[in-house]
């Protein structure tokens, strides 16, 4: 069962001529650009570390600091109250080389783990930069997960510090914390101040620390494959898993930065991203700092008028976001940017889910700029296919790959797996549907998933990288989202595991059997659903569906957790006892069934 | 409507939404988003519920005074 994207080629295309855009594109001539890349040249454009080496931090920020950038302003918060506080690059290579120190005397070694869960404000950033700047790895969770995500991916990581804040230390945290023994600190953002009661045992007020730090010194030697970065994402099956980024992956941030997202030296950049996930840190913190850019952070929740606002207000060139971000604004009504001077807007680019052709089309009458779909995902660490400012959009495709990047589209056989020959693996014919591929070798690839080395290995099959997504590619080169080639839900442009769902829900005692799937939402283009099988003794009512929602919420978190739940007096299953999910999908949106025998890969 | 049909209805609302949320917890000047941890999309279906049992639809203008219990309450109460 393949749904979901409405297929496209009905929309007009929409036209670009170069010649007429007021800041030439960094991509003119796409096959031309596609045909002179080259990884290296990208890698010159980078300084390196002093003594050799590659380190993230001293691209983004030490090496500006030192030069004609220092006091440009390199990060933009906006407050709750709309007020702003920035940072120059000078004054955030202060505070990370701060950072840096802080671990130092901490005794934090190179390679270990920095884990963040913390909304958008700047220690998060300090931490990020200070973090790579001492060599260790730093690894961002999502503020809204639950204790049980929290705990999941600091265990599987051997977190060693924690950043947070005191607030969230408490709900997500302490409640755990005697399950975390490798969590040697805790530091708390926002601890002390005359409000506050007594410190909060087992943690440290970081601030009196940063003030108290000694200065870094020279940046830790690291070199390009060393790791710097773990990414949590999910899988049909088993736990969550940590993807390995390492320092390298710098170059194609900057890379994609420049192609994908037009990244000129003058531009005030937002990216709606956040850090949690993959694309506020590859692309809300790390790429605009290595083009030297000023990048907006906004620090509230999205919402209609506050982000109209911030546009207008300042000056924003280059506008990355998500597609339910921008169906939430085409709710509110074109008639609403009327109000708002966004002529500054140059570029708008959206990721994380499919974007629809209403989407893209409606860009052009709110904003006077098409919206750029593009495509990537956390393995791959960077932006690998994408529409360009210079290149015709075919609404609702996510464009074609980057320069450097080879993208194809692999035939599978019945079972779902990759049909490979003579070691090579067939590639698809034009507009036929198969799965999404890369050629290995691009900087930001994954590096391993941590200790999953099986599970890595799988990823790869005659000489391709498997990205999971069912895709077709057009006789022209243009890449079109079919839908994923597994169980895995997307909604909100994260990926959500059913079988971490389904685990909490198994946890609840009044539950034999469940199962999770994604639902079409108009707004979050999935939201995840459950079916239970009660065990005898349990009756099926609506204080009990609720019951079941509101403890896999506590555990879970909002992002994660079902917004629906069904109960079934029986769930499909294979003849090994393998819950259906696909079926129940089938059901749950009215289609044919079709052939149940086949099992997911299952990656 | 009356401010108690009004707190009644906001508080099934969130009760359907977000079953997570302790009755103890539904102090009048609880922020939805950053108190209750209630996302965006916790926030439309929130709504959406609201529109079902008072009547009262929000338009997205509104969206942003919407941020504690209370004014949610005095919201419905006074539309409903």
């Amino acid at each position: 069962m393949e749904a979901t994207t409405p297929s496209s080629i009905h929309w007009p295309v929409i036209r670009k001529d170069a010649a007429e855009l007021a800041v030439r594109p960094n991509l003119v001539d796409y096959d031309e650009a596609r045909a002179s890349f080259d990884w290296s040249d990208a890698r010159r454009a980078l300084s390196g570390l002093p003594g050799g080496g590659t380190n993230i931090a001293h691209e983004a920020v030490d090496r500006h600091a030192a030069g004609p950038l220092a006091d440009r302003e390199a990060l933009r918060f906006i407050r709750a109250d709309g007020s702003v506080r920035a940072l120059t690059y000078a004054q955030l290579a202060n505070e990370a080389g701060r950072f840096a120190s802080v671990l130092r005397e901490l005794g934090v070694e190179r390679g270990e783990r920095v884990y963040s869960l913390l909304g958008r404000r700047p220690e998060l950033y300090a931490a990020v930069l200070g973090t790579l700047k001492h060599g260790a790895v730093f690894c961002p969770l999502f503020s809204a997960f639950g204790p049980e995500p929290v705990r999941q991916r600091m265990e599987i990581g051997s977190g060693r510090v924690l950043v947070t804040t005191r607030a969230l230390y408490r709900r997500k945290v302490a409640p755990i914390r005697d399950e975390l023994p490798e969590l040697r600190h805790v530091l708390l953002v926002d601890d002390g101040g005359p409000t506050d009661a007594a410190p909060e045992p087992g943690t440290l007020d970081l601030a009196p620390l940063l003030a108290g730090a000694t200065d870094y010194g020279p940046t830790a030697s690291t070199g390009p494959e060393d790791m710097a970065l773990l990414h949590f994402t999910s899988g049909t099956t088993g736990r969550p898993k940590g993807a390995i980024h390492v320092h390298d992956a710098v170059v194609a941030h900057y890379a994609t930065g420049r192609f994908a997202l037009d990244l000129h030296p003058d531009d005030v950049y937002w990216c709606t991203a956040d850090p949690g996930w993959v694309t506020g840190t590859s692309y809300g913190i790390i790429a605009p700092l290595v083009h030297g850019v000023t990048a907006i952070v906004d620090e509230e929740e999205m919402d209609a008028e506050r982000w109209y606002r911030i546009l207008a207000d300042h000056r924003v060139t280059v506008w990355y976001t998500a597609p339910t971000a921008l169906r939430m604004l085409m709710k509110a009504g074109a008639e609403r940017v009327a109000d708002h001077d966004l002529s500054a807007l140059r570029f708008v680019a959206s990721v994380g889910e499919p974007l629809n052709p209403e989407v893209v089309v409606w860009g052009q009458e709110a904003f006077g700029r098409p919206v750029h779909d593009n495509w990537w995902q956390t393995e791959t660490g960077g932006i690998m296919i994408s529409n360009y400012p210079a290149m015709d959009i075919r609404p609702g495709s996510m464009g074609r790959p980057l320069p450097g990047i080879e993208a194809g589209v692999v035939a599978r056989d019945e079972t779902g797996a990759p049909v490979v020959r003579d070691g090579e693996a067939v590639l698809c014919e034009p507009d036929a549907t198969g799965e999404l591929a890369l050629r290995p070798g691009w900087p930001s690839m994954f590096r391993g998933y941590l200790h999953e080395e099986e599970r890595y290995r799988k990823c790869f099959a005659g000489g391709w990288y498997l990205t999971g997504d069912l895709a077709r590619r057009d006789a022209d080169g243009y890449f079109w989202f079919v839908g994923r080639g597994d169980d895995v839900i997307k909604s909100s442009g994260h990926l959500i595991g059913p079988f971490e769902v389904e685990s909490c829900l198994l946890e609840h005692e009044a539950v034999a059997e469940a199962a999770v799937i994604g639902v079409p939402d108009e707004v979050a283009g999935e939201v995840v659903k459950a079916f239970v099988e009660l065990k005898p003794g349990h009756e099926a009512s609506d204080a009990l569906r609720l019951e079941l929602i509101g403890f896999t919420r506590k555990r879970l978190g909002p992002a994660v957790a079902p917004r629906l739940l069904d109960f079934a007096p029986a769930l499909p299953k294979t003849r090994s006892g393998k819950i259906l999910r696909r079926l129940l999908k089938a059901r749950e949106l009215g289609l044919p069934e079709g052939d149940t025998s086949t099992l997911e890969a299952g990656r | 409507m009356n401010e108690s049909d009004a707190r009644a209805a906001v508080f099934a609302a969130l009760h359907e939404i977000a079953p997570d949320v302790e009755p103890d917890d539904l102090d009048p000047s609880a922020r939805l988003r950053q108190d209750l941890e209630l996302d965006s999309l916790d926030f439309l279906r929130l709504l959406e519920v609201l529109a079902g049992s008072t009547g009262v639809s929000t338009p997205e203008d509104d969206y942003r005074d919407l941020t504690t219990v209370q004014a949610l309450v005095d919201y419905i109460a006074k539309r409903g």
